[in-house]
């Protein structure tokens, strides 16, 4: 069990450590998409919540799951519905001149 | 094969994250690399309905198909100018979720947990708590639904770090006796309370670096949702969450010349108060111009550097900016935006309102890359904009902002600043730029103002 929560860890912190490298590359001009595209992402937590919604445990987990699913389910399509929307947005002169 | 399966559906959707993200590092390839991170998430999301202990998928897909409506609505009909509002509220929709993956958990498992499993439980239910609550209070923070001004009392941050500590040692306490169900739901009634005490003294202008760290926040969660199920990507897709939150709060706090610490503890508006406020008092000798005669310097002026403000989004001005900007262009003047890091209320808040005037973004430039091209510049406008402006942070130990980066406005030949009233800004400081002689002050709503600018310069 140890071993699991010690992998775990490794994961963790070469993923932040990946994750903190990359995101000083953005720009200042993309942070908001930066944050709202990253918090599509943390939308991942769908996972656990699928599982913990269909799984039928007990009643109380699923309907934690249930709202859970929900939850995290408007993150994940709001959130990169509106990344792209955003993005979409971001253009240079030439593209400009040429639409 | 099963769990191969949806172990390698989690692999590749973790390397399209990581792709993705590495896209944003420019505005080219942004779309793109979320466009990736999407098909990562639908591929991770496929994977897990194929897992062996869903048996049923009604809850499933009736939550899916609720959640997806809303997420697609609000990002559909959101104006721009709401965006971190919605930022806002899309951050405590995922602490909720992480809360309650966490307290389903322990429901199910209760006293049968390890301490190895304990930790990560308590972690992700008091961050997804905090997270929640404290989102929904910067949200109502934004709307003006709850006072923007600081909310402070005796004892705030001894009290505030006390009932922190209580919730860390509950959470200590429950891996030795993880049966005792009364103290982790107490556990989980301070989390939420938590939230809501560390966000009540913070002020509208702070909000850049709350807005980001709460963003750490949910992703912190994330993460420890991951050690509880054991699952990886979970893990990894929460520390680029918490890292970028993280960065840019960061970031934000170093834009403000303030640690960390000050900003989470500082009440900035009560700091404000009692600091002696900058020397020269504003009353007196400030220059008032009408429309015609900012008209005029514009008209004159061969170069031209636009620094946005909170006030502009307030006023919903950056449509009017942009077309006063493109009647400067055709007649040959030269049209730069000056954007602070913190001016407005998130991280790069000034940027997606001008990308929605459709601003092209090479006109758009960062405090340190145009801050030498002020002095070299005719004009600047500064359009609801004022602590990010003000010189008092350079030259004027006493104010409380002193040390802060700010845009070199006042070393342009003409200062001309578009603002409602002459009521001081957030921080409650007198503005020196505000009294400079080479400074006109045009008072009115921003939006209206550009209006009549535009029809001015038409004629």
């Amino acid at each position: 069990m140890p071993d699991e929560i010690l992998f775990g860890l490794y994961v963790f912190v070469l993923a932040a450590f990946v994750g903190y490298q990359v995101i000083t590359q953005v720009p200042p001009l993309l942070h908001t998409p930066l944050m709202s595209g990253t918090n599509a992402i943390s939308g991942i937590s769908l996972v656990g919540s699928l599982v913990a919604a269909g799984a039928h445990y007990n009643a109380v987990s699923t309907v934690l799951g249930f709202i859970a699913v929900t939850a995290a389910t408007i993150n994940v399509v709001g959130g990169f519905m509106i990344t792209d929307r955003m993005l979409k947005m971001f253009k240079k002169k030439e593209d400009k001149a040429r639409r | 094969m099963r769990t191969i399966l949806i172990q390698i559906s989690y692999f590749a959707a973790s390397v399209l994250f990581i792709l993705g993200l590495k896209g944003m590092s420019s505005p080219e390839t942004a779309r793109r690399g979320m466009q990736q991170a999407a098909i990562g998430m639908f591929l991770a999301i496929v994977g897990t309905l194929f897992h062996h202990d869903i048996i049923s998928y009604e809850w499933i897909i009736v939550g899916m198909v609720i959640g997806g409506a809303i997420g697609a609505a609000m990002a559909i009909f959101m104006p721009m100018t709401a965006m971190p509002e919605r930022i806002a509220l899309s951050h405590s929709f995922g602490g909720l979720a992480a809360a309650l993956v966490g307290v389903s958990e322990y429901y199910r498992h209760g006293g049968e947990l390890s301490a190895v499993k304990m930790v990560p439980i308590g972690f992700e239910v008091m961050l997804g708590a905090l997270t929640f609550t404290g989102s929904l209070m910067a949200f109502g923070k934004l709307q003006g639904m709850i006072t923007g001004v600081p909310v402070t009392y005796k004892f705030q941050n001894a009290s505030n770090i006390s009932l922190l500590a209580i919730t860390l040692g509950i959470i200590g306490y429950l891996t030795f006796v993880p049966s005792h169900f009364v103290a982790f739901y107490i556990m989980l009634g301070l989390g939420f309370l938590l939230g809501v005490l560390l966000v009540l003294p913070i002020g509208g202008a702070d909000m850049p670096v709350v807005i980001s760290l709460l963003n750490s926040y949910a992703g912190l969660a994330a993460s420890a949702t991951g050690f509880v199920l054991s699952n990886n990507i979970l893990i990894i897709s929460g520390a680029l969450d918490g890292a970028s939150g993280f960065f840019l709060s960061i970031m934000m706090s170093k834009a403000m010349n303030r640690s960390f610490t000050n900003v989470l503890f500082g009440a900035f508006g009560a700091v404000a108060e009692t600091a002696p406020v900058g020397a020269e008092s504003a009353a007196g000798g400030i220059n008032e111009g009408t429309i015609d005669d900012a008209a005029t310097v514009l008209w004159n002026a061969q170069s031209v550097i636009i620094a946005p403000g909170y006030g502009m989004a307030v006023s919903q001005a950056q449509h009017a900016l942009r077309e006063l900007a493109d009647l400067l262009d055709t007649s040959n003047i030269t049209v730069k935006y000056a954007i602070h890091p913190v001016a407005g209320r998130m991280p790069g808040h000034m940027n997606v309102l001008l990308a929605e005037a459709n601003v092209p973004y090479d006109q758009i430039y960062d405090l340190e890359n145009i801050n030498d091209a002020f002095s070299r510049t005719d004009a600047v406008l500064v359009v609801g904009a004022n602590d990010v402006v003000n010189p008092a942070a350079k030259r004027n130990p006493a104010s409380p902002i002193y040390g802060m980066p700010v845009l070199n406005v006042e070393e342009a030949r003409a200062v001309i600043v578009l603002k409602r009233s002459m009521n001081p800004g957030f921080a409650g400081i007198d503005n020196d730029l505000f009294v400079q002689p080479n400074t006109m002050m045009v008072f009115g709503d921003a939006k209206q103002t550009l209006t009549k600018l535009v029809a001015a310069l038409k004629k």
